[in-house]
């Protein structure tokens, strides 16, 4: 990856044209999404803010027949779709984070120490290190710090979301992707995942999806609104939801469809 | 009485009659079947178990676990077996004088008299048969050729009878050689076919297709396996009848079970492991390899289990590609070189029941021999199914989601 001038956008969205089949998803989108920011992607369901997001790190490759059918997309200046792309470094340069939380039915350890242990990593000392240091990072390690050992799944929901992030952060990635991170949990464990992303962003570029319009409010510095697969508006979130330019946007903003 | 009619009254008698017929024949049908399963399994080890227990101490009949099938060299005392043999002919010539005499008119009392005296004679029978199994000599060949003096020809009376002495050994090792050999051949192949299968293929004509041969092999008759071995690995491979050629023929036979089942058990792996375990940058085997196999593997054992009882339990197959009806050495015994050991022959407890009652004369002393190796045989299958069963819960344990 070459390295990232001074306010360059992370990531370029340039008349990107995307179809499952002869569906089309998204159409002619065009956005930059800035470096240690919040972007939050809303919009009502269908609209194509999750496929834009799996666009940022390939992962529609492991879809049959999902295509980009023009456009580009340019991460630290470089076209990942473009030729001589390993969509495996890509995706540790990027890390994502599930709607559903899917950790490994391993021990919380592993689950940490797998992002490493992929790469070849075997020393011990090191590992504990990262292992630590994720879930200091994820805000989980005094609560799980005694139980390392123990199964993933025997944890509460919304410490498993924790932990997914965790997981993420051990490969260090520049880039988070959240792919509505809090759909699942109860508003309390939403509140600490927030909390996390607001940390978080000091040292990662965060792009969220999200349902919920509230926490777009409170977490994203801008957001973008989607509809049946175009870009409706993006700008600073505040300017969003207090003062929307696209009467669409002011719709679903204000509740009335969507 | 006027019936109180309501929202939920209850449905028409002959509705409710019709519920419970259909329930009562599902029923049947199910214990039928246990009762089926049941007679069958209660059958053979009844019967197998008077060939393979024995009432002294060690009370395991080892003889017959681990000599190989022997001609059987009987003597009976000679008074005793022609004094049966008058009963006999006695027997035979009052029951023809009675059928004669049932078309005459009134001969009922003379029926009865005759009836009473073959009652007599058959009793007389029993207890003549009695004395003969007490005092004949029995003798498997391994002993007659020990005899230092053959019994008195005054006394006794010989016969031989083929396969009816000795024991299975060779035939349960070379069962569980063939059954260990094809099970890891059709393993290997099966899961390497099915990991291509269920992650890599894309979906289309050619995978339609391959499904399609997958499901059309298992139902291809076992016979047709066994011709197909023996033209490949037999003759055109000129493997001869070897180890080497039953384990590639009923490999393949095990395989679309394997297949069918590990692709399914690999589908059944969520989603969500695949893409957390790709999202952080790992490759596609390496996911495969460390979030997917792991948790299949107690599915895919399941359908290990399967391919066993299949393929442990045919007989057409290694007919013409591995078993041999009886072979002196044990299949490490007598080898010029190791590779040898894969170009042998064995012995197979389903050809031998095959052989037994079907190849020889029938009599007496075979009957044991057939109980006794279908016996052993069911043994054997059910401790690899278990066996796979254990290693499947120890599996399913360690990975819960």
């Amino acid at each position: 990856m070459t390295p990232k001038t001074a306010h360059h956008p992370i990531i370029q969205v340039r008349d990107l044209d995307f179809a499952y089949g002869d569906t089309k998803a998204l159409s002619n989108i065009s956005m930059d999404i800035e470096e240690k920011k919040v972007t939050a992607l809303i919009g009502p369901s269908g609209c194509g803010k999750t496929t834009l997001l799996r666009c940022f790190n390939r992962m529609n490759d492991l879809i049959d027949n999902a295509r980009i059918l023009k456009g580009h997309i340019k991460v630290s200046n470089v076209d990942i779709y473009g030729e001589n792309i390993d969509e495996i470094e890509l995706r540790k340069y990027i890390g994502m984070v599930f709607q559903k939380s899917n950790p490994f039915p391993k021990t919380i350890y592993e689950n940490i120490a797998y992002g490493l242990r992929i790469q070849g990593v075997r020393k011990k000392t090191l590992l504990d290190e990262v292992v630590e240091e994720c879930l200091r990072g994820a805000a989980l390690w005094n609560e799980v710090k005694d139980r390392l050992s123990e199964s993933a799944l025997s944890i509460s929901g919304g410490q498993q979301q924790r932990l997914c992030i965790a997981r993420a952060l051990a490969v260090k990635p520049k880039i988070l992707l959240m792919d509505e991170p809090c759909s699942a949990l109860d508003p309390i464990a939403t509140a600490k995942v927030e909390e996390l992303i607001h940390q978080l962003k000091k040292d990662y570029t965060i792009v969220i999806v999200t349902h919920n319009m509230q926490q777009a409010a409170r977490v994203s510095d801008k957001t973008a609104f989607f509809y049946v697969g175009e870009l409706i508006e993006y700008s600073k979130t505040d300017d969003i939801f207090m003062n929307p330019s696209d009467p669409q946007t002011e719709a679903y903003v204000s509740g009335r469809f969507g | 009485m006027q019936m109180h009619i309501n929202k939920f009254t209850k449905r028409p008698a002959r509705d409710a009659a019709v519920e419970n017929l259909l329930i009562t024949s599902f029923r049947i049908a199910t214990y039928l079947i246990v009762i089926a399963a049941g007679c069958i399994f209660v059958n053979i080890t009844y019967n197998g178990a008077k060939a393979v227990f024995q009432a002294e101490a060690p009370f395991v009949n080892i003889g017959f676990l681990t000599q190989k099938p022997q001609t059987l060299h009987v003597y009976e005392p000679k008074a005793i077996f022609f004094e049966q043999n008058a009963v006999n002919k006695q027997i035979v010539a009052l029951e023809q004088q009675s059928e004669a005499l049932a078309y005459s008119k009134n001969s009922d009392k003379e029926i009865l008299s005759i009836q009473e005296e073959i009652a007599g004679l058959k009793a007389r029978n029993k207890m003549l048969e009695k004395a003969r199994k007490s005092g004949r000599l029995l003798y498997s060949d391994s002993e007659y050729q020990k005899l230092e003096a053959l019994p008195d020809p005054e006394n006794y009376i010989y016969n031989n009878y083929a396969y009816s002495g000795g024991g299975i050994g060779p035939a349960i090792i070379g069962t569980c050689l063939l059954v260990i050999g094809s099970i890891t051949i059709a393993l290997l192949l099966g899961v390497l076919c099915a990991i291509f299968l269920s992650e890599y293929s894309r979906p289309g004509k050619t995978l339609q297709l391959v499904r399609l041969s997958i499901l059309n092999l298992s139902g291809v008759p076992s016979i047709v396996f066994g011709l197909f071995g023996f033209g490949i690995f037999v003759l055109f491979f000129g493997w001869g009848v070897s180890l080497i050629a039953g384990w590639f023929t009923l490999a393949i036979m095990a395989l679309p079970v394997i297949i069918t089942a590990s692709e399914e058990s690999m589908r059944s792996i969520p989603k969500g492991f695949r893409e957390g375990s790709l999202a952080l940058g790992a490759s596609e085997w390496t996911t495969i390899r460390t979030n997917v196999l792991p948790y299949a593997l107690p599915g895919i054992l399941t359908s290990s289990i399967m391919g066993i009882a299949r393929v442990a339990g045919e007989t057409a197959p290694i007919m013409f590609t591995a078993a041999f009806a009886l072979r002196d050495q044990l299949p490490w015994q007598g080898l010029e070189k190791p590779s040898d050991f894969f170009f042998q022959g064995v012995m197979a407890l389903p050809y031998h029941i095959y052989v037994v009652s079907s190849k020889i004369p029938q009599n007496e002393y075979t009957r044991n021999m057939q109980y006794g190796t279908a016996f052993v045989f069911l043994c054997i299958v059910g401790a690899f199914a278990l066996s796979s069963i254990l290693l499947r819960i120890r599996l399913r344990s360690k990975y819960r989601w």
